[in-house]
């Protein structure tokens, strides 16, 4: 699950990372009103997006009096932000957070991930902040520093000096340092999360370390213990349909094809979408609809890949271990019946009772189309898709 | 032989009386595989499917010498329950919870290697679909009937595309020595490379079926391990070549955020390291056959 910047600054400054004074506005005016309460003369309008990359796409405005922060916000709420993380749809904005302009000296990286080689947490830091670390990665290697977090003890003081003095932070920001890390540490162990990135870090003209950007993710199988950061959720940036395939149990990810998949079990699912291509097709989605398949769970997939008008036909690719293939076939046979389904649907059915399963398909008086084999069932669906276009 | 288990390995149930726990307990038994009993806490002295229920593994340990145990824990207590394995000197462990917050996953990992390496438990899952050594013993939620006996060992993440690949064996009346699946977390008991190491050794397999996906090293790893040190024939299908990067595809695990992470470039690291690769999933039974 992703949070946006200010909850991520909110939550980070509970556990002792320093964060500008902020404020969240809703409308251009409570933009202009956070503004003055936060004092200065100059500030800066980000638009709250589930994205990196916001500067680039316009949703970042510096502004010089109160008018222009109404006019920023004025034009930033309602748009939709494309980033180079978003696609094209883009993430609609809905809420602004306003920051005084801070001066700074210098930028640096900051962040921890969980690193699937080492199972270990990774605190990964570079003197050079602001850019992309990706680039950074690329380009000069060696400005960044990884420290491997050993579980059973935590992050240590000493590597977080490490750290610090590897960035080539002065003497006297090290303790600063130290506190920061350690804590942004705690926040990530505490709350489960699966990434923290603050770029750029930055050390102000003052001489204090500040976190200017703030990023959060969080394990979604550890949000049971954690409702202060289910709480943080927004729908308003999730794909409509994920969501709703999400809420019904089912694991949906949409894509640009126009062949719908309706499979159980994610290894299956992934190789019959890879099948699909083999065959000269696209597929319109991911679709797991669990190892059980059962008739209602059907039913809901079919809802759930219809409601996409760019599919032209279906491929259900069922492998019945536990359950028996005439189960998942009366389901098929009652979902097609039941719906007003247009488009042509091709069915695998393979395990348990296969013979009994595909009886039930072929003596039904619904439209479809059998495949026996994988290679079969993927033709098939490329074809349905063909015959119709002509 | 077989890896893992085979049909003398005394097996013990972890949430034995629960209902997922109760429905695979009885699919198990009827394949063959010597389940001696189970957990459920509190429950100590009673009697589930004609057997005998504890309080503690290690009691149960203790009481029938059981060396395998599987978990049916849901995923708040489901690391718990995997230590608790661990330290009352269980063997084999399978773990099919879904769902396990991958922090837990860290301790329970950390918590395995603080054992002497001859104690030290091996871990399959979390999140797959267990092991199962074909007419001998079922540690896990397959369907038996799609297996035949023989000469291929299976490694794999998913659940039902494993049974693709044991059925289109089948059918073209090929068997397994043994099926494992690693499961599709992000963190996982064992890998890849674990079990490699166990078939290379096994008189009964002759070649090895490696089914991987995007996300994570370990597939890579696994192509480096064959290439070094194994005699025997190892082939690998990789899942997810339509998955857009960022993108978990279902498996909590299967999402490429790095570099060597999605399945072009893993398919090209496997062909690199002399593995030969299944192209299309329809083809697991046509490339095997040729290689036996």
């Amino acid at each position: 699950m992703d949070i946006h910047e200010y909850q991520a600054k909110s939550l980070l400054s509970e556990y002792g990372v320093p964060i500008a004074t902020g404020g969240l506005a809703y409308s251009p005016e409570q933009a202009a009103y956070r503004a003055k309460e936060i004092g200065g003369d100059k500030w800066v309008v980000k638009a709250q997006i589930h994205s990196g990359a916001r500067g680039k796409a316009g949703g970042i405005k510096v502004c010089e009096d109160e008018n222009e922060v109404w006019e920023a916000a004025d034009d930033l709420l309602g748009r939709r932000l494309v980033t180079n993380q978003t696609g094209p749809g883009g993430k609609g904005v809905y809420r602004l957070y306003i920051e005084p302009v801070v001066p700074f000296d210098r930028e640096l990286y900051l962040s921890m991930v969980l690193d699937r080689q080492t199972e270990r947490i990774v605190l990964v830091m570079s003197g050079s902040g602001g850019v992309e670390i990706e680039e950074l990665a690329e380009t000069d290697p060696n400005a960044i520093v990884r420290i491997h977090i050993e579980p059973a003890v935590g992050l240590q003081g000493f590597q977080a000096r490490e750290a610090a003095f590897a960035c080539g932070l002065d003497a006297g920001l090290i303790a600063q340092a130290e506190t920061l890390l350690l804590g942004a540490y705690r926040a990530f162990r505490d709350l489960d999360a699966t990434l923290l990135e603050v770029n750029p870090l930055v050390v102000t003209e003052e001489g204090r370390l500040l976190a200017l950007d703030a990023k959060m993710s969080f394990d979604d199988n550890a949000l049971f213990r954690h409702q202060n950061v289910s709480e943080l959720r927004d729908k308003s940036q999730e794909d409509p349909r994920e969501m709703n395939a999400a809420d019904r149990g089912l694991s949906y990810v949409g894509l640009d094809g126009n062949i719908g998949c309706i499979i159980n079990g994610a290894g299956l699912a992934m190789a019959t979408m890879d099948m699909i291509k083999h065959s000269g097709g696209e597929p319109a989605n991911f679709l797991d609809i669990g190892g059980g398949a059962s008739p209602e769970r059907v039913a809901k997939a079919f809802k759930l890949v219809l409601s996409d008008d760019r599919v032209e036909a279906i491929l259900v690719n069922i492998f019945a271990g536990i359950n028996r293939c005439d189960w998942v076939a009366e389901g098929v046979v009652k979902a097609l019946t039941e719906l007003d389904v247009k488009v042509p649907v091709v069915v695998r059915l393979s395990g348990t009772n296969v013979e009994e399963g595909r009886r039930i398909l072929d003596e039904s008086d619904v439209d479809l189309i059998t495949a026996e084999t994988l290679a079969e069932a993927g033709e098939k669906s490329v074809a349905a898709v063909s015959w119709e276009a002509n | 032989m077989s890896i893992v288990v085979d049909e003398k390995t005394p097996v013990i149930v972890q949430g034995f009386t629960g209902r997922m726990g109760t429905f695979h307990a009885e699919e198990m038994i009827e394949y063959g595989t010597n389940v001696v009993g189970g957990i459920a806490p509190g429950k100590s002295g009673s009697d589930h499917l004609g057997l005998p229920v504890f309080d503690t593994v290690r009691d149960a340990v203790n009481e029938t010498g059981a060396e395998a145990s599987i978990v049916f824990v849901p995923p708040p207590f489901a690391a718990d329950a995997i230590m608790e394995a661990a330290d009352a000197g269980i063997g084999q462990c399978v773990c099919i919870t879904d769902g396990i917050p991958a922090q837990d996953m860290m301790k329970v990992k950390r918590f395995m290697r603080t054992k002497r390496v001859e104690k030290r438990m091996t871990l399959m899952g979390p999140n797959c679909a267990g092991v199962i050594s074909p007419g001998k013993a079922l540690l896990g939620i397959m369907p038996g009937h799609i297996y035949l006996q023989g000469p291929v060992g299976i490694i794999g993440r998913s659940g039902t595309l494993g049974y693709e690949a044991a059925s289109q064996l089948k059918s073209m009346g090929i068997g397994v020595s043994t099926s494992v699946g690693i499961g599709g977390d992000p963190i996982n008991g064992s890998s890849f490379t674990d079990h490699l190491k166990s078939f290379e050794q096994d008189p009964e397999t002759s070649l090895v079926c490696i089914i991987g996906e995007i996300g994570g090293p370990q597939e890579a790893q696994a192509a480096q391990f064959a290439r070094d040190h194994m005699h025997k024939k190892v082939v690998a299908y990789i899942a997810g070549l339509s998955a857009p990067k960022g993108r978990t595809m279902g498996h909590a695990g299967a999402i490429v955020t790095g570099v060597g992470e999605s399945a072009a470039e893993k398919i090209e690291i496997m062909r690199d390291h002399g593995i030969t690769v299944v192209e299309r999933p329809s083809d697991f039974g046509e490339v095997i056959a040729r290689l036996l």
